[in-house]
């Protein structure tokens, strides 16, 4: 009796992930279909012949490539920006003290709640100003520090005990090798955890390349992939999934490689 | 000697600032400033081409407020937000209650729940404008399948708020789910054990002390999931535009709209500030339940 329980259990459990799995496996099984299969009602589930032109067809309808390389690039900087802004920053609210610290602090954590969907008119407009429209510097100069990154450093740097850094200053250590030869590599879980997050974050994005560029060469792979739905003369199922399977995958791997560090990364994003 | 010394003082006083300080100028360049641009532009009318930015004072508030399209805006906002956060957090914490078991099935499980919520909302929202396709699309499939008639999902003014609520509950629930779970884990043991001791049914015990032990993440994820809805934007772009009829259409979407395909900069501009005051109200929220919980500790 107690193993049938658990056997209808292990089935109602599968049947919960199926639930949130299966939308991507739909997205997969579509992305490999003929236009003529995706028409037909009650959909079939599995393609006859597997068409893998699709994604020819995808990436050669826009200039994908740029967008792969923009999105890549963008992520990127942004996080090594990030790091290089935030760790001193981290350091400097962790161990010392100063002056209008709690005031910095408090803007950061305030910094860490409010969305760029709030900022983002008057800072198109300041941007636009400066001509940096569809720059490289209007999608990674607002986001060239974390607040988010600050905090959890902040965190990591006040683990660190006091004799470790008092060892080292008597080591004659100045206080920038102190940081990037002691803190930094003491608090690597941390760094990985914000890494992941942070790449992951503008990866995704979609709402500020968006409104910030209006050009081809600058976009991202989320734009691009949107615009995959603007086709003329109705949309090409197939090919949208095409799109969505490149910007996915890279994602979902990189979750089946890291799970654990990953989910540690957006769970304790808010709760810390 | 002595002026090395002095040096070093110096130095010693100014370094925290300069250690904060290229955080600080992007904090001030890309949050402070644009926040108090976005007030003042509230009170101006511009179309951003002409040169003058006319001061209207309470103008455009009181156009918002007149505005039946704005009223609808805002519920839709709240319906949404109050909807998606209320559903997610009960169908989480009893998903959570569920999967608080340490074998791999339930963690391969809670890796399948929580996968929705890493991926970029831009694929989340074409996948399921596909899955809600009203004539192809998988949903009615099934639906029709079943024996059920077909389900307007996003094409009927009076549901189509629902549909974008399916994906935003499906979105965030697993995230939720494993906050819950984190939160689970951290009852002490013993607690478990009296409770077993004095023979308190499953259901008293939920009542009596899984759900008040675990208040601080009921707290925590409600204030956090409500600001995360009330910027919702991919899913009306990708999914509706906004229609059918203004039924979907929300704050961030309507602030886009205006001010990117109308012109109008200082309405879009006092529908953000209404927009911030939403999420700075739950912001503080926040701030307060932080301390007292730092207070308790």
């Amino acid at each position: 009796m107690r193993s049938v329980w658990k056997g209808l259990e292990y089935l109602a459990l599968g049947l919960v992930a199926l639930i949130f799995v299966f939308p991507f496996v739909w997205m997969v099984l579509t992305a490999f279909k003929s236009p003529r299969e995706v028409m037909r009602f009650p959909p079939q589930w599995l393609p006859e012949t597997w068409q893998w032109e699709n994604f020819v067809h995808a990436w050669a309808s826009g200039p994908f490539l740029t967008y792969l390389a923009n999105s890549a690039f963008v992520a990127l900087a942004i996080l090594v920006l990030q790091l290089v802004t935030g760790i001193p920053a981290a350091y400097a609210l962790a161990r010392y003290r100063f002056r209008g610290k709690k005031v910095f602090f408090g803007m950061t954590l305030a910094a860490l709640m409010l969305p760029p969907q709030i900022t983002f008119l008057p800072v198109f407009l300041q941007l636009s100003r400066w001509d940096l429209l569809n720059t490289y510097w209007a999608l990674i100069l607002p986001y060239a520090t974390s607040a988010f990154g600050i905090f959890l450093l902040r965190q990591a740097f006040l683990q660190v005990p006091e004799e470790v850094i008092e060892a080292a200053r008597l080591d004659q250590a100045s206080e920038w090798q102190i940081i990037w030869k002691i803190m930094v590599p003491m608090a690597r879980p941390v760094l990985v955890t914000f890494g992941l997050f942070s790449f992951i974050y503008h990866w995704n994005d979609y709402f500020w390349p968006l409104v910030m560029t209006n050009q081809e060469h600058i976009r991202t792979l989320p734009v691009g992939v949107a615009m995959l739905k603007e086709s003329e003369g109705g949309v090409s199922w197939n090919l949208v999934m095409a799109g969505n399977v490149m910007l996915v995958l890279p994602i979902l791997l990189l979750f089946f490689v890291a799970q654990r560090q990953i989910i540690r990364a957006f769970v304790y994003s808010g709760i810390k | 000697m002595r002026h090395q010394r002095i040096a070093e003082r110096v130095w010693a006083f100014v370094r925290p600032y300069v250690y904060i300080a290229p955080s600080l100028i992007v904090f001030v360049l890309f949050f402070l400033y644009p926040i108090g641009f976005l007030v003042f532009l509230s009170f101006t009318s511009w179309d951003l081409i002409s040169p003058q930015k006319e001061f209207v004072g309470l103008a455009n508030y009181l156009e918002l407020f007149q505005s039946k399209e704005f009223r609808e805006v805002v519920r839709n906002t709240v319906l949404y937000t109050g909807l998606t956060v209320g559903l997610s957090l009960v169908l989480a914490f009893f998903l959570a209650l569920w999967l608080n078991r340490k074998s791999g099935f339930h963690r391969i499980v809670q890796g399948a729940v929580f996968s929705p919520h890493i991926v970029s909302l831009v694929s989340v929202s074409l996948l399921w404008l596909w899955m809600m396709d009203p004539q192809y699309g998988l949903l009615n499939a099934i639906l029709t399948g079943l024996g059920f008639p077909p389900f307007p999902w996003l094409t009927d003014p009076e549901t189509a708020l629902y549909g974008l609520v399916l994906v935003g509950v499906w979105k965030i629930v697993g995230y939720n789910t494993l906050v819950f779970l984190a939160g689970l884990q951290s009852i002490p043991r013993e607690i478990d054990e009296a409770a077993m001791l004095d023979r308190a049914s499953p259901w008293r015990k939920l009542v009596k002390i899984t759900v008040p032990m675990l208040s601080p993440t009921w707290f925590f994820l409600l204030v956090v999931n409500t600001i995360n809805a009330f910027q919702v934007f991919e899913p009306v772009q990708i999914m509706t535009q906004g229609g059918p009829v203004n039924s979907t259409n929300m704050l961030v979407y309507f602030i886009y709209e205006n001010g990117f395909e109308f012109f109008k900069i200082g309405y879009a501009s006092a529908a953000g500030v209404v927009l911030l005051v939403m999420i700075g109200v739950c912001t503080m929220i926040h701030f307060w339940l932080l301390s007292r919980k730092v207070h308790y500790r």
